[in-house]
């Protein structure tokens, strides 16, 4: 799999946010190394929602945090609104990530459970803001209200008296308050049934609407995150496979990756045929000893000597649509091999 | 399959008997704030071989129903009232002793967490092989054997060097590999499979179903699959029973069910579920509030609080279980989905502003409150 190349780069207009070259490796004594995340490259436009989706192990979620640069980029560039983040020491990087926020997977663990409700939420603005007391308080009940909780009521509440859906909410609200360009919602319900999450994917689109957010959404259910998003990336191994408007990723994917996670994605249909034949028996490599060449070929049933070989860059399918694979399923348009870097 | 030389089944008369009846089966947890009624009045029963998918939301009680069939609910605060034959043997009253010669052997179960449920010191092959020898008295060497044998039936690579390792040294996949492997290692007629995939990723998860359903054929075994995800149990079982506050609120020969949805809590389910074939942005139809509480469940209908369709009636008398049109098909509900009566409701109710009918209609309403404030009103 490929991932490298930048192809898929938009250029004709302002990006919200432009990640190149991103790559994340942990060192894990006796000079052995996590492969993490190696190099990849998106960009986001503002309003925009990026969904990122992969196994675990893939480096979805190191991804979000490299963002916020946590950890550090072990090397490659994350502008926001054209400033490099990599390069911000201290309290410049510290100011900064103010307009960066995270929403975590597991609601109940991500807040403090010693704190109120009203502290939780306020608290970004206690450090950050120089308001008064009530001038916070009003913010903070204006976004308490704009997740569907009653300020007056939660307030004074601590976090274990309420349900999962209900924490989501507030980790929500506590992003917001903040006013950031940017939230990175890491699995943010895949703890939670399927019908509280359905309140809180309805919700997002809302307020996303409402207060103008750009996503960046991390998932492993393919179905959510088409839901949700208006671009998709495919992630594999630390490297991006695919990348697509998502419609356009679901009725055509290129990558037999991708074509592979949806046809594992179980249909709440008892009429729908479940194909065996793009089934792999195989797990996921180790990120430690990454295959050469395309990182997926070891499970790819297309995989032959080139792919061994060559790693894949990203070629263009249309304007909308990018893959990066030897032997992609769709035709490509023009064979537009991108020069490294 | 060499594991199960000694399967009495294979020489058995197949009864047509059910191999499973359970009649108004109920457990309750004593806790200090009163009774948990988390299974409360369960009626079924299962043919051999057949599967039986359970759904239902966390905290339906489709787990402790599924061990409390097995008795594996052994805490001195589990009160299991009801009937549970198994082979036409009662296993109600039974003690962890007496169930001990009916686990592994006749029964078995695969849990959700493949991390937790193998033991993290015992090597992997000691976990099979311990099992053959208790029950089934075979020597080390050919418990050994068998146990490679198993290893290999649930597609583990390598499996003579697979069985000394440790279980941190496999994947999650493989772990449950081992845990399905262990659970078959004595041939049982009946497996319970309990969100054997929800810990797993969506290719692994594919791998595992394939896995035991093919397991499920060769060996006819019975099998009951809980999930939660209604797109695991709908190209996997026979019949579907979907359950809600520790009762079973619509029970359905598969296909039936996803073509002709009579509950309304089946139907929001369904329905909440985004589905790749819509297009991105999709509004979903969202089930307001959530599960009410087992110690003090309201009265009527237990559904009620929550559903679009709610009218008075719903809220003071419970409703029964009443057959549907095809065979096998049943349904607790007073105003069943797809009926005149139930959409002149949801449009009243949507005229009337409910918030649950607001939030089935993909509107947003601040809604988690709904159950506790109704509950308050009882």
């Amino acid at each position: 799999m490929a991932g490298s190349g930048k192809a898929h780069l938009r250029t004709d207009a302002e990006n919200l946010l432009q990640v190149e070259d991103l790559t994340v490796e942990f060192p894990i004594g006796k000079d052995r190394v996590v492969y993490a995340v190696s190099g990849i490259s998106f960009d986001i436009r503002k309003g925009e929602t990026l969904g990122l989706v992969g196994e675990s192990g893939c480096g979805k979620s190191t991804t979000g945090k490299a963002i916020l640069q946590l950890p550090r980029p072990t090397s490659g560039s994350v502008k926001l609104r054209g400033q490099e983040l990599t390069e911000l020491e201290g309290q410049e990087l510290r100011a900064k990530r103010t307009d960066l926020q995270m929403i975590f997977q597991d609601p109940i663990s991500s807040l403090n459970p010693r704190r109120r409700i009203g502290e939780v939420v306020g608290e970004p603005l206690r450090v950050w803001d120089s308001g008064s007391d009530e001038e916070h308080w009003e913010k903070i009940s204006a976004m308490l209200d704009a997740v569907g909780l009653d300020p007056d009521v939660a307030r004074y509440k601590h976090p274990h008296e309420f349900s999962g859906g209900q924490c989501q909410r507030i980790s929500i609200a506590r992003a917001l308050v903040m006013e950031p360009d940017l939230i990175i919602c890491d699995e943010p319900v895949s703890a939670l049934d399927v019908s509280v999450q359905a309140q809180i994917l309805n919700m997002l689109e809302d307020l996303k609407i409402k207060y103008g957010l750009t996503l960046v959404f991390i998932a492993h259910d393919l179905a959510v995150v088409k839901n949700i998003s208006d671009r998709v990336a495919v992630m594999y191994l630390g490297k991006m496979c695919e990348l697509s408007e998502s419609d356009e990723l679901y009725a055509n994917p290129a990558h037999p990756y991708t074509n592979l996670l949806m046809e594992s994605t179980p249909v709440p249909d008892p009429l729908a045929v479940i194909d065996d034949s793009m089934l792999s028996e195989g797990d996921l490599p180790s990120p430690m000893n990454p295959p050469s060449g395309c990182r997926f070929r070891t499970r790819c049933h297309l995989a032959d000597e080139i792919c061994e070989r060559a790693e894949p860059q990203m070629q263009r399918i249309n304007d909308n649509h990018y893959v990066a694979c030897h032997h992609p399923l769709v035709d490509v348009a023009e064979v537009e091999v991108a020069v490294g870097n | 399959m060499a594991a199960a030389p000694q399967s009495p089944r294979l020489t058995e008369q197949v009864s047509e008997d059910p191999l499973l009846v359970v009649e108004d089966l109920r457990t309750h947890f004593k806790v200090e704030a009163g009774m948990v009624k988390a299974v409360d009045g369960v009626s079924f029963t299962l043919d051999r071989g057949k599967t039986l998918g359970i759904v239902g939301e966390s905290g339906s009680g489709k787990t402790v129903l599924a061990r409390s069939i097995m008795r594996l609910n052994v805490s001195p605060n589990a009160i299991t009232t009801g009937s549970v034959r198994y082979n036409g043997e009662e296993l109600v009253g039974k003690s962890a002793k007496q169930m001990q010669k009916l686990w592994g052997v006749e029964m078995a179960m695969v849990f959700q967490d493949p991390m937790t449920s193998l033991n993290p010191l015992v090597k992997v092959g000691r976990q099979l092989t311990e099992h053959l020898r208790y029950h089934l008295g075979v020597s080390k060497k050919e418990a050994r054997l068998n146990a490679i044998e198993l290893l290999k039936s649930v597609r583990i690579p390598e499996p003579e060097n697979r069985f000394g390792v440790y279980p941190h040294e496999m994947s999650g996949g493989m772990r449950q590999r081992v845990c399905i492997a262990s659970a078959l290692a004595c041939g049982p007629k009946m497996l319970f499979a309990d969100e054997p995939t929800t810990a797993l990723d969506v290719t692994v998860q594919h791998q595992i179903l394939n896995l035991l359903q093919k397991q499920q054929e060769d060996r006819f075994m019975t099998m009951i699959l809980v999930t939660h995800d209604l797109g695991v149990v709908a190209g996997r079982t026979d019949d579907i029973a979907v359950m809600y506050a520790g009762r079973m609120v619509e029970k359905a020969p598969t296909k039936h069910l996803f073509a002709d949805m009579r509950h309304p809590y089946t139907e929001a389910l369904f329905r909440s579920i985004p589905k790749t074939s819509n297009p991105k942005h999709t509004r979903l139809s969202a089930i307001a509030g959530r599960p009410p509480d087992l110690i003090n469940p309201p009265p009527g209908c237990k559904f009620s609080p929550r559903c679009p369709y709610v009218q008075d009636r719903c809220r003071s008398e419970e409703p029964q279980p009443q057959p549907a049109a095809a065979p096998g098909h049943s349904f607790s509900c007073h105003f069943p989905v797809g009926t005149p009566e139930s959409r002149a409701a949801f449009d009243a109710n949507f005229e009337a502003g409910l918030p649950q009918t607001l939030a089935a209609a993909g509107e947003i309403v601040a809604t988690e409150e709904l159950v506790e404030t109704s509950g308050a009103v009882n």
